[in-house]
């Protein structure tokens, strides 16, 4: 309390004048005011350019993405890219692994996982970002101790710009938020950029909507 | 902590590795081209930088009411907010926290504020042992040196100075220097520690009145390992990162990592909003010199900085003399205006370490006047009967140009084609240890008269 006392004092005694004032952020953009989660809430159909510059831009942040038609073809893409995979975690019923998260008592536990797998509720084209919660991971640390990480987002959930997603996103919502812009990198030697420093050593984002009957009950976004 | 830093000699040491020297530009300035051209892709970024701008004035001007806010929210969220008026007032809380939870062992991803406060070394002498998880970091800690630079800490080294290194402390290799096994290498040895570890620590980018939660940045996901695995998080926040609203994180994000490596977000952007499920969350809200500096009408603008490192990476001086030279633990032209605060008498010389190019100026996203607020250091430590003779000597032959503003930019506003020679000028005159060696590589001529023409020319407001 003291030290709180202290510091604000400090700064009541030092406040810089004139008091500047707090300026709007411009006006989203009208296309994208509908309210909650993909196509199924309303979102106007994306341009075919937005889907394709997102994964352009997912590309660019290191990542990799795949139109594909359903679950189905989901499941199948993931068995073709990660054959030889042990341990696959899923944190969505939509596509099952050999272990639920659900069952996943301790962080700890995820150390071994090959592939983890998770939904994610937006993509933003312009950092070829998916957002993911606590809700969506449900260990958080399935995020980054898996080795690979897949991500099922529906194409119609991705806006254009960080301004769009902060307008949709309910931050008050989740404990843990993040926007994940392809897998864990560095480029701390020589700026040689790594893929795989600390975190998921690739990022799949495979593009496919969510089906209704597996949508889990809290996204993160505005309902 | 007063005998006074030398950048010179610094610099010269480092100058005298060559392919150190030259490596180190060529990467520096790359990162700064790839901020053009990724920049270049948003039509509104000077929009976007006067936002950032006025929002960080706002808060600053306002700065008692949005830290109380972000203490009330967040400690309804769960966590708990501690206060800390100076470092070693920071070390002890955390401490205090580690020591209440029995921590031996604890795992920390890239915190300039932990590194300003001299965290690391106050907790290994009470028996923590410390990890530095982020890469570049983790070089540093175990060359027993501060980073050079704030977004890539080691990148004035060589692979083969890191091959060595880790040969020595990690058993790798000796003869393998590619950049992807030896980071592989630390993956492997950094990986059972996060799981070992009983505490993560981690620092803030930016910390949210309205929400009450904070938002870390990184490349690597570091932060978010600690964040998840151990059961206890203790984030370090200085005063100065508060933003008002959620929304203001589109403005800020937007700008943080094309600013800082050219690309269009960092890898992991992450919102800490509570502790996790079966976890424990401590924030400690450090001061250390900030609000003396919000009464400095000189220079309380340095405050909005977002550590981004784009004036480091566009700087021809840091560049060239490398981060250690400038020997505190911000470099580049943000520790030219940032360490005197801290100690003048310490770093009395850094004012003298920069060309006044303005290049920092034009770069940075919160549009802090940093050549400006160099200048007026400059003037405080000649004020102060600090200046040592040589850089008397240097004023002089510089005219008295440096010493008075309005002549400064006259000078600036020389024909237009002098200011691509204008850092030659003010660099090699034969007093200057690092102009000795040999000639820069271009300034940015281009982008600087553009900026001239857009923000002295049109608008005046120098
Ligand atoms: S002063 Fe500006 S350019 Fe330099 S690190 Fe801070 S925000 Fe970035």
């Amino acid at each position: 309390m003291e030290a709180r006392d202290a510091i604000l004092s400090a700064i009541r005694r030092n406040l810089p004048r004139p008091a500047v004032p707090l300026p709007e952020l411009p006006a989203r953009d009208p296309k994208q005011t509908a309210s909650g989660v993909g196509s199924k809430a309303g979102l106007t159909k994306p341009s075919t350019g937005r889907v394709s510059d997102f994964q352009r831009q997912l590309q660019a942040m290191g990542g990799t993405s795949f139109e594909v038609a359903d679950l189905a073809a989901s499941r199948a893409k993931i068995a073709e890219l990660f054959p030889t995979a042990k341990v696959i975690c899923s944190a969505t019923r939509e596509v099952p692994g050999t272990r639920r998260i659900e069952d996943v008592r301790d962080p700890h536990d995820l150390n071994d996982v090959d592939v983890g797998i998770v939904r994610s509720s937006l993509g933003v084209m312009e950092a070829g970002a998916v957002w993911l919660t606590e809700a969506d991971l449900v260990v958080n640390a399935l995020g980054v101790l898996s080795q690979h990480l897949v991500v099922l987002l529906d194409p119609a959930a991705i806006v254009d710009t960080l301004h769009d997603a902060y307008e949709r996103i309910d931050l008050a919502a989740s404990t843990y938020g993040l926007f994940m812009a392809g897998p864990s990198a560095t480029a701390d030697i020589e700026g040689v950029i790594v893929h795989g420093a600390q975190g998921a050593r690739s990022l799949t984002v495979l593009l496919v909507a969510a089906d209704p009957t597996h949508l889990s009950p809290k996204n993160g976004t505005h309902e | 902590m007063s005998r006074h830093v030398d950048p010179e000699r610094r610099a010269a040491r480092f100058i005298a590795l060559e392919e150190h020297e030259s490596t180190h530009d060529r990467l520096v300035w790359g990162m700064r081209r790839n901020r053009d051209e990724e920049v270049a892709r948003v039509p509104e970024w000077e929009k976007l930088r006067e936002l950032a701008s006025q929002i960080k004035e706002h808060t600053l001007t306002h700065l008692d009411r949005y830290l109380e806010q972000f203490e009330g929210n967040a400690t309804r969220r769960g966590m708990h907010v501690h206060w800390a008026r100076d470092a070693e007032e920071h070390n002890s809380v955390v401490y205090q926290i580690l020591r209440a939870h029995q921590v031996r062992s604890l795992i920390k991803s890239k915190s300039m504020l932990q590194e300003e406060c001299g965290m690391t070394p106050y907790l290994k002498k009470r028996g923590i042992e410390v990890t530095e998880s982020d890469l570049g970091e983790r070089i540093q800690q175990l060359s027993d040196e501060p980073p050079s630079h704030i977004v890539v800490p080691a990148i004035h080294k060589l692979r083969s100075d890191v091959a060595t290194l880790f040969a020595r402390e990690i058993d790798s290799d000796p003869s393998n220097s590619d950049p992807h096994y030896l980071a592989e290498a630390m993956r492997g040895n950094a990986r059972p520690r996060f799981l070992a570890a009983q505490a993560a620590m981690t620092g803030a980018n930016f910390a949210v009145a309205e929400t009450g939660g904070f938002v870390v940045c990184t490349n690597e996901g570091n932060a978010d390992i600690g964040a998840s695995v151990p059961p206890l998080h203790i984030a370090s926040i200085g005063i100065e990162k508060l933003i008002p609203r959620a929304r203001d994180l589109g403005v800020f994000v937007r700008m943080l990592s094309r600013s800082a490596l050219g690309s269009a977000i960092t890898q992991y952007t992450s919102h800490f909003h509570g502790p996790r499920q079966g976890g424990e969350l401590h924030i400690v809200l450090v001061d250390n010199t900030r609000s003396d500096r919000l009464g400095s009408p000189d220079f309380w603008h340095g405050l909005k900085c977002i550590r981004c490192g784009a004036c480091m990476n566009t700087c021809p001086v840091y560049r060239r003399a490398g981060g250690l030279s400038y020997g505190g633990t911000y470099s580049g032209p943000i520790g030219v205006i940032l360490e005197p605060g801290f100690d003048i008498e310490r770093f009395r010389e850094l004012p003298f370490h920069s060309s006044l190019c303005g290049s920092c100026t034009e770069v940075c996203p919160v549009k802090i006047d940093i050549s400006d607020q160099i200048y007026k250091w400059r003037r405080v430590v000649a004020e102060k009967g600090l200046v040592k003779l040589t850089k008397k000597v240097g004023m002089s032959a510089l005219g008295t140009t440096l010493a008075h503003p309005s002549l400064f930019h006259s000078a600036e506003s020389l024909a237009e084609s002098a200011l691509e020679h204008a850092p030659r000028f003010l660099l090699y005159n034969p007093l200057n240890a690092w102009g000795r060696h040999r000639e820069l590589p271009a300034a940015p001529a281009r982008t600087f008269r553009q900026w001239y023409r857009e923000n002295r020319g049109n608008h005046g407001s120098a």
